[in-house]
């Protein structure tokens, strides 16, 4: 009788594995679709009309060669990329620090490469010999550089990635003691401010295609571990010491899985500017769709993270064409309000 | 096109001497400011007003200015009370001043007013802003003719370097985008800038319908093709690596300009140095333009 009641019970199990796996295809299908749809719309949307822009796809000249392909394409495959990043970055956040409200940003990088940024657009006005050194470094270089230190300096002062009490509060430190060095330093120089609110409200303006391989190499670099330590953070969500009693390396797992989060959210940051909301909601808006396990969270965040950046530029560029909104003011709008509708659907179920 | 903003109720409006009964003043808030003589401590927390002051012959009435006022260089021993949005209070009750001038977006006025201190706000964001604030300010110094003179003079150099560039270019007009902080926010008509451009006879490539300063989408710069392009000079050396921009005529044909930070202020700042600023526009479109 029992081992009948444990064969229908694997069978359910089997059944049910079968058909999340199935909705997770089918979901994965939808977002590949939605990303590929998404593409193609970029291309009919910028500063001229979507009759115009069909025209040009269908009688390319010079100009409008450059346009489609050098500037529209490659925007919004990087905007494609550094949302997969940010995605990724949230959902592997998410899981190390055992907390759905963990985001990319949460280690100080945003803070970091904000500081960084802002010292390198002071040196660029400052002198000639800042002007020659911040051409070599350029903003992207010194956005990275920032987050990679802030993340350096969050670790350090949580000695170590062991308590995530510790390691969550040295993050909040750094993030406000960098952030109060980048307004100081911003008042002494309001001249960079208006280009540093760009870079703060995030913008997917001037990628290329250079910057576009680079999020495509980095995201591939990152998501190998990430998808390979995903039974860990299996682990980890019945609690440290049942982690460890399993047989996990904890300090190895934490270092490595916030080296990912560090490396995507700084290249991410380092290209187009601090996006809100886009690591957060991405791993959000999978769990709430789809029940699913870390491995499979890490494929889907991405996909979902990179369609939302890429039809947050959409929006961008569309609205209040030819100008352009902050890439990043659009995802906020878009996920605050989502966040809002979580938060009053779970009040509502009590 | 302006109209002076300012309603004088006290008599001796032309004399340097204080007048008897004091007087009565209207800022661009559209308040009453009452003076009861012509001032002599003055605190400036904007660069043109402090600018405008040393124009008209009166810098030895500033005791402070804010820290971004560098022109004319004695200002620069002055104390510095703070920037636009974080003047230091303190610092301008402890001069003792007799008059704070201020533009009109700043929100220190009312803590001004708390501490007894009088405050004149201007709005100095437009080149005919520019005759109205000298206007204005003469007659709180006391000084209307030393200002209607320099209105005088400011007006006859814009209308030579003007006419000057207009004339080199015998009637070939050169589209322009002039980007004032990246990326890529552009100059549009309407701003001092633009109508600077206006005045030099260039076409700018963003539509007055764009306001001000519009952040562009960089495909708009690609598509119009502009003959010359104005980038801050940490700029020059990556513009032509933006996507698609190697492709702009300006850039290819190495018409790009920047300023030095000393010469940009003059560009920037809606004050008596008009003439400077605008010199280094149209310097730059007769080295470059086609």
């Amino acid at each position: 009788m029992s081992t009948l009641r444990h064969a229908v019970a694997d069978l359910g199990a089997g059944r049910f594995e079968y058909t999340a796996s199935r909705r997770l295809g089918t979901w994965l299908l939808c977002c590949v679709g939605v990303t590929v749809l998404l593409t193609a719309i970029s291309l009919l949307i910028g500063t001229t009309s979507i009759e115009d822009s069909l025209k040009w796809l269908l009688s390319p000249d010079a100009q409008s060669s450059v346009v489609l392909w050098q500037i529209r394409l490659p925007r919004t495959v990087g905007a494609w990329f550094a949302g997969a990043l940010l995605g990724l970055a949230g959902a592997v956040a998410q899981g190390v620090f055992r907390n759905p409200l963990a985001e990319p940003y949460l280690l100080g990088t945003a803070s970091g490469a904000a500081l960084g940024v802002t010292i390198c657009l002071m040196a660029a006005d400052a002198s000639v010999g800042g002007l020659a050194l911040t051409g070599q470094i350029g903003v992207t270089g010194a956005a990275c550089i920032g987050a990679c230190a802030a993340t350096l300096l969050t670790v350090t002062l949580s000695r170590g990635v062991l308590q995530t009490a510790s390691l969550l509060l040295s993050g909040i430190v750094t993030a406000f003691l960098l952030s109060a060095v980048t307004s100081l330093l911003l008042l002494t120089k309001p001249e960079v401010w208006r280009e540093m609110q760009t870079f703060l409200l995030g913008t997917t303006s001037f990628i290329s295609w250079s910057s576009a391989l680079l999020l495509g190499i980095v995201l591939c670099i990152c998501i190998v571990p990430a998808v390979l330590l995903s039974r860990g953070l299996d682990a980890l969500t019945l609690g440290e010491d049942t982690a460890q009693s399993l047989g996990l390396s904890l300090p190895w797992l934490r270092l490595t899985l916030l080296g990912v989060v560090a490396l995507a959210t700084s290249t991410s940051v380092g290209q187009v500017g601090i996006v809100g909301f886009v690591g957060l909601v991405a791993p959000h808006l999978v769990r709430e769709t789809l029940s699913v396990n870390h491995r499979q969270l890490l494929i889907a965040a991405p996909l979902c993270g990179g369609a939302l950046l890429q039809a947050a530029d959409l929006v961008s560029r569309w609205i209040i064409r030819p100008a352009e909104l902050p890439v990043g003011a659009v995802t906020a709008c878009v996920g605050g309000s989502y966040l809002v509708f979580l938060l009053w659907r779970r009040s509502r179920d009590g | 096109m302006f109209e002076r903003a300012c309603v004088i109720v006290a008599l001796f409006l032309g004399a340097p001497a204080a007048p008897a009964a004091g007087f009565v003043m209207r800022d661009d808030l559209d308040r009453s400011v009452a003076l009861a003589q012509y001032p002599q401590r003055i605190v400036t927390l904007l660069p043109s007003l402090t600018e405008t002051i040393c124009a008209l012959g009166a810098c030895g009435r500033l005791v402070a200015t804010d820290r971004y006022s560098d022109w004319p260089p004695q200002v620069r021993a002055l104390p510095k009370a703070g920037g636009i949005d974080d003047a230091e209070v303190e610092l301008i009750v402890s001069v003792r001043p007799d008059l704070v001038l201020i533009s009109r977006s700043q929100r220190i006025t009312g803590r001004l007013t708390d501490l007894g201190l009088v405050s004149f706000a201007l709005n100095t964001d437009s080149y005919p802003e520019i005759a109205h604030t000298v206007t204005v300010i003469g007659d709180i110094l006391g000084l209307p003719e030393r200002a209607k003179r320099l209105n005088e003079s400011i007006g006859e150099a814009v209308h030579a370097i003007s006419a000057r560039a207009i004339a080199r270019r015998h009637g070939h007009v050169p589209t322009v985008y002039f980007e004032v902080d990246g990326p890529p926010y552009a100059a549009g008509p309407s701003s001092y800038i633009g109508e600077l451009l206006g005045l030099l006879g260039a076409r700018n490539i963003v539509g007055a319908d764009l306001g001000p300063f519009p952040s562009l989408n960089p495909e708009y710069v690609v598509r119009h093709d502009p003959d010359v392009i104005f980038v801050s000079p940490s700029e020059v050396a990556h513009v032509a690596d933006r996507p698609g921009w190697d492709r702009i005529r300006a850039i290819r044909e190495h018409r790009v300009c920047s300023f030095t930070p000393a010469v940009r202020d003059t560009v920037v700042r809606p004050g008596p140095r008009v003439a400077e600023g605008m010199q280094a526009i149209a310097d730059c479109l007769a080295q470059v333009a086609p």
